[in-house]
């Protein structure tokens, strides 16, 4: 099922496993128990929520008018999300949501980057089950904004036939237009996030196990080849850093725009 | 995983898949470019409309990723 390809196959040893589905699945850190469900993700993520929590709330404390460092740093990223994200794409009446953006852009932002914090090593948000209820949060938000502006059928109707279209448009646009509403923007805000997590995570884990592997080999070739690959994880890690950021904040952006689009499907 | 077997499936799925993201991302940034050059003052407009179409462009490529892991 899964495709492994064989690298310098001719070596007569067992050869390089190359990483695959199978370097997402962790054992349970508690076998045989009551929680036998607690991985090292799970801890993961719970360790990356303490944290947000932590960051806003010690910067938030000390309301000092000539901040320190701290504190800049936490006001920074609020008002990077407030004003780039919130007022400039929701425009009126933004800041009901702004706390929402802001702890879904950090929360993405810790747990992506623990992607390549040592000791941690993995993207908490490759499995697909976790940013699916991030996913499901986002949507659950602006379909909850569009209902309470115009009712359950008055939003449905708005978005399947928006006005000023030729009429045999309609049978062609509406299916499409529900489908995006309900199914796809959801599931695309999800997979976009585990799908480069996931993405990331393999090259980091090829570059990093194959250069060990080819370091640690008789085959001379191969030994003085290394370096390059050991260079490349280290190029793509820094790589990884900027993905992972710009990752949260795509996600934070689009449903930015899709709670604007909710808004305004009254006028 | 049976460190044997070798298809080639997985990885043509991918390459087809790369291409139209390729040439959308390279039209993307292109646009970028050349309207940051013609006026810098519309850097800070422009880059988030370039962040976001590249999201969404890439999006298809890494679709077609999963699909070449399954």
């Amino acid at each position: 099922m899964s495709s492994t390809i064989v690298a310098m196959a001719h070596t007569a040893d067992p050869g390089f496993v190359p990483p695959g589905i199978g370097d997402f699945k962790y054992p349970p850190i508690f076998p045989g128990t009551a929680v036998e469900w607690v991985t090292k993700p799970l801890l993961a993520s719970v360790l990356a929520a303490v944290l947000v929590f932590v960051f806003f709330t010690v910067g938030a404390r000390k309301r000092a008018l000539v901040p320190g460092r701290f504190q800049f740093a936490v006001e920074s990223t609020y008002t990077f999300i407030r004003n780039g994200v919130a007022r400039d794409v929701i425009g009126h009446g933004f800041e009901k949501y702004v706390p929402f953006l802001v702890t879904v852009f950090a929360f993405i932002a810790v747990n992506n980057l623990f992607g390549i914090i040592p000791l941690i090593q993995f993207p908490t948000l490759a499995r697909f089950g976790f940013p699916l209820m991030l996913a499901i949060c986002s949507w659950l938000v602006y379909l909850g904004i569009g209902i309470r502006r115009a009712g359950f059928f008055g939003y449905f109707k708005s978005v399947m036939f928006p006005p000023g279209l030729p009429v045999f448009i309609y049978p062609l646009l509406a299916p499409i237009e529900l489908l995006q509403v309900l199914v796809v923007r959801p599931f695309s805000l999800a997979l976009r996030l585990t799908a480069n997590m996931f993405a990331g995570h393999i090259l980091l884990l090829l570059f990093t196990l194959g250069g060990t592997y080819m370091l640690t080999n008789e085959n001379l070739v191969l030994k003085v080849l290394a370096p390059f690959s050991l260079a490349g994880a280290i190029g793509l890690t820094s790589f990884e850093a900027f993905i992972e950021v710009l990752q949260a904040y795509i996600f934070t952006l689009l449903t930015a725009l899709y709670i604007a689009e909710a808004m305004s499907e009254e006028h | 995983m049976d460190p044997q077997k070798f298809t080639l499936a997985g990885p043509l799925v991918y390459a087809i898949a790369a291409v139209g993201p390729g040439i959308g991302i390279g039209l993307i940034f292109a646009a970028y470019v050349s309207g940051v050059a013609r006026q810098p003052e519309a850097n800070n407009i422009l880059r988030p409309i370039a962040f976001l179409g590249f999201a969404l462009v890439e999006i298809l490529a890494l679709i077609g990723l999963v699909f070449a892991f399954l």
